[in-house]
């Protein structure tokens, strides 16, 4: 056993329990509120829950509740998360029921999807929760039959005393167990004495996701609820100037036409409320298809943005930002690049003397890499349901990041805290564009004008032309060889548009004696944001590239020179702050090599590419194989070595690895969005090229290094070396390097 | 806005929309049969795939008047409960990550196993690949087409 102070102040969770102690809390399921009309609702309302610490719900009939705290996009948190609590309280797992915990952030204290930080924020509060539940149950039991607690076992939600044969249920002695105090430590068990963690278990959403079930935002039907439709400007670097609706007006379902401000003038933007369109004209109707109708309807004028410098109340304080005006274009982008990387940047990390070891290198090799925006294309497209009255502003919403949002609900609709009610919908994917709730204040400005219930909905085309986009990237990097085959400095050089993507201490910094790494930003008015694994999705594939390049270069199999300069930063590390862990990244590099069979004659005449890549607190390595078939490649295999700590649900983590490798493929071979004077040139799935199931890999061979580390992220951390694997399996494929994504470009050229 | 008679899930029904309006939008706004997704609206993504007559079809576009006595059948129509043997294997393979794409993955590959009991790999790759999976889940959505074929024996 594990002892761990409880971090839920007795005040917090009492909290809860004396809604319990004061009487018995009836239960409600927001879900039945999509059925009104079924039997489910009369069911669940019928039914008296007694709650404990925030997380979970017993009936008197023994039937135990676990909300999850943390919005689910995909990455399967509705199930792992309720597992953590579920292991500590002793129930049977394949009894209970999860259910998704609205926005209540004080109750559950954190609920954010995003930097694959869930599992490891979890890893112990969660427990606790469960333990602290199961003391406060097995504490009434000791009460009521008055023993000591310490004669008292629990199992399957039953407690039994076995010296006097006697046992009772969880819903027998919740509601006295409600009215304990809560005990200030709790003991949690240790790695080896899980009986649920570490078992694949289902996705717990599974049965009403194959029948089609209401899950999303999409699908959520309120009585008396409008659609609403907006229209932003069709170029970025465009704003709104006039719009006439008369024709729109005599379309049949059509309610009203009209224009709005998003954000209020002069609103500091704070954590993750990110610039957007700031007035849209909205068409509002009665159905899909009538809206949709009518909006083409409305004649809009639109006029071109003058610079602006808005302040941003981001992480580490306020800063400006430069939000240029003018219509850019890809082209340009590529240029204004280009341009960048031969003037002087930014000096962010330096190791040595890399100026004098240049100028003695023997050879130089220099690679220039880049990377188009990125739209998310989530499939279910941006929504948002609000219905904001005088008592209550109910929001029925996909955020990933419910948390940040409550400041910007109460300064732009004006609605105080408490009254503020977010459901959280599943999302039909995320993968950072909803951590950016704009469409949350969109919909309640919607509904404050309409006084009605409305959900917001975003066409496939709104969503991918008013997208916050995967910033477009350049970097090269370079090393000096001296005469006898060591590389003496490596120079890494690049930028954004509007960010770089240079993680400056990470892998290979500490293994070269000789540093440098450089970095400028070119401002921008297109919207971006977080993508997974921002930053490293592109940066991983120069690096692993380049590694690669280099390697052979000096005549050096990939794995095993990476093993070197690892294993030379453990034993003589070159500067501060190297951000990684050296064990822990030879760790998956050894067992990707060993489950791949890396070198091994039966597999040398197999065209393969290896990366591996450090970020979000976890390591992944990949081997891709691949073979050509009509000058365009077929994956056939891809081996994937992880290391994200203890697995805590092998089932969806694999799934989650597989996944990463899919998107990565996809993204690296296919993605890209254009500009052209600021139109995004592709706006739906017919011009913009997705992965397909043809082009996905053939097989995926997932593995995770077996230890004792508390779980770190697993979302994010596989996504970034697939695009690296890839461009140097491609190399033993086709002769050719591959630094421009996506990739299709250049194989369509050879 | 016209009467239109249809024929959903075994059900005789009676709608009064536009005759223009795609059968998606008939589904999920006038029938309540949400499990029928939208996605992209131009066929491009299959998230919105039904059976008409037994054979699969992207519903956001086909106009609600040209369905005339053809079969209209959805997810929430392919089996009571989830029990259709490709949904069986789905949730049996743990197909789904946030889930929205699999609906329409799901009638894709009961149409496809309808047509051709014992799909080759090639099969499930030209047949499945008009239905996008943006989480990626492709090899775990063959796997699943896979082990309801074997079932059906």
């Amino acid at each position: 056993m594990e002892k761990t102070t409880n971090n839920y102040s007795r005040r917090s969770f009492l909290k809860v329990s004396s809604l319990s102690g004061g009487g018995m809390m009836i239960g409600f399921s927001w879900l039945a509120s999509f059925m009104p009309n079924e039997a489910l609702a009369s069911v669940e309302a019928a039914k008296e829950w007694i709650e404990l610490t925030g997380f979970i719900k017993i009936t008197l009939d023994n039937q135990i509740v676990i909300l999850s705290p943390n919005p689910e996009f995909g990455q399967n948190v509705m199930t792992s998360l309720p597992m953590l609590i579920a292991e500590e309280l002793e129930v049977d797992w394949r009894k209970v029921k999860v259910e998704q915990g609205d926005f209540d952030t004080p109750r559950f204290k954190r609920q954010f999807t995003g930097g694959s930080q869930a599992m490891r924020m979890a890893w112990k509060p969660l427990r606790t929760a469960g333990a602290t539940a199961r003391m406060m149950l097995l504490q009434a039991a000791a009460n009521e039959w008055n023993v000591p607690i310490n004669e008292l076992t629990a199992t399957n939600g039953v407690v039994v005393h076995k010296p006097s044969n006697k046992n009772t249920t969880y819903g027998a002695l919740a509601a006295a167990a409600a009215k304990l105090p809560t005990p200030e430590k709790v003991e949690l068990k240790k790695n080896g004495e899980f009986t649920l963690l570490g078992t694949p278990q289902k996705n717990v959403e599974g049965n009403k996701i194959v029948s089609g079930k209401s899950l999303f935002t999409m699908d959520y039907k309120h009585e008396g609820m409008l659609i609403a439709m907006a229209i932003h400007p069709p170029a970025f670097g465009m704003k709104l100037k006039s719009f006439d609706a008369t024709d729109a007006l005599k379309m049949p379902g059509v309610k009203n036409v009209f224009d709005i401000q998003v954000y209020k003038d002069g609103y500091e933007r704070a954590g993750f409320d990110t610039r957007t369109f700031n007035k849209l004209v909205v068409v509002v109707g009665n159905s899909t298809w009538e809206v949709m109708n009518a909006r083409k309807k409305v004649i809009v004028q639109w006029e071109p943005i003058q610079e602006t410098i808005e302040t941003v109340n981001s992480w580490g304080g306020k800063k400006k930002e430069v939000v240029p005006a003018g219509l850019e274009s890809t082209d340009t982008h590529m240029k204004q690049m280009y341009e960048m990387q031969q003037k002087q940047a930014k000096i962010l990390r330096k190791d040595g003397d890399p100026d004098a070891a240049f100028k003695n290198a023997h050879k130089i090799i220099e690679k220039t890499y880049s990377a188009p925006f990125l739209p998310h294309n989530t499939m279910e497209p941006i929504s948002c349901f609000a219905h904001i009255t005088n008592d209550k502003a109910l929001f029925v919403a996909p955020i990933q990041i419910p948390e940040m949002m409550k400041q910007n609900i109460m300064t732009n609709l004006e609605v105080p805290a408490d009254k503020i009610d977010i459901k959280l919908a599943r999302m039909g994917g995320g993968f950072g564009r909803r951590a950016y709730g704009h469409y949350i204040i969109e919909a309640g400005i919607i509904s404050k004008k309409m006084q009605a219930p409305v959900k917001l909905i975003y066409t496939r085309e709104d969503d991918m032309t008013n997208g916050i986009y995967r910033p477009s990237y350049m970097v090269t990097y370079k090393a000096a060889i001296d005469d006898k085959n060591n590389v003496t400095a490596i120079h890494i050089k690049g930028g954004g548009i509007p960010e770089k993507a240079i993680h400056e201490n990470r892998f290979p910094a500490g293994a070269f004696d000789n540093y440098i790494a450089e970095g400028w930003d070119i401002s921008s008015n297109i919207t971006i944001g977080a993508f997974r694994a921002p930053g490293s999705n592109f940066i991983a594939a120069a690096e692993q590239s380049f590694l690669d390049e280099l390697a052979e270069t000096i005549g050096k199999d990939p794995i095993d020179y990476r093993i070197e300069l690892l294993k030379k930063a453990k034993v003589n590390p070159v500067g501060k702050n190297n951000d990684y862990d050296v064990d822990r990244y030879i760790a998956v590099l050894e067992l990707v090599k060993q489950k791949s069979g890396w070198g091994l004659a039966q597999n040398k005449n197999v065209k393969r590419g290896v990366a591996a890549y450090f970020c979000h607190n976890s390591y992944a390595a990949h081997v891709v194989d691949v073979t050509m078939k009509n000058g365009l490649p077929v994956v056939d295999q891809v081996i994937s070595a992880l290391d994200c700590g203890w697995v805590v649900n092998p089932e969806g983590a694999k799934n989650m690895v597989e996944g990463a490798i899919v998107d990565g493929i996809g993204n690296a071979l296919y993605g890209g969005l254009r500009f052209e004077k600021g139109v995004p040139m592709q706006k739906n799935f017919n011009q913009y090229r997705m992965i397909r199931l043809k082009e996905a890999p053939k097989k995926i061979d997932v593995h995770f290094v077996q230890n004792n580390i508390d779980p770190t992220g697993l979302g994010e951390p596989p996504f970034p070396p697939v695009f690296g694997a890839l461009a140097n399996a491609l190399y033993k494929a086709t002769g050719k390097r591959f630094y421009h994504q996506p990739f299709i470009n250049d194989l369509n050229k050879s | 806005m016209s009467m239109i008679n249809l024929k959903v899930n075994g059900k005789e029904i009676e709608v009064d929309v536009d005759p223009s309006t795609p059968v998606l939008w008939v589904l999920r706004d006038h029938l309540n049969l949400i499990g029928t997704k939208y996605g992209c609206g131009v066929g491009s993504c299959g998230a919105c795939t039904i059976h008409l007559n037994g054979r699969a079809l992207k519903s956001c576009q086909l106009p609600v008047s040209a369905v005339g006595k053809q079969e209209i059948t959805t997810i929430e129509g392919l089996s009571e409960n989830g029990s259709h043997p490709v949904q069986k294997a789905w949730l049996d393979t743990d197909v789904a990550q946030c889930g929205y794409c699999q609906t329409g993955q799901i009638m894709a590959a009961a149409a496809l196993l309808k047509a051709k009991p014992h799909p080759t790999d090639e099969d499930i790759d030209n047949y499945m690949s008009g239905n996008i999976c943006r989480c990626g889940t492709y090899v775990r959505i063959k796997e699943a087409i896979k082990t309801a074929a074997k079932s059906s024996n």
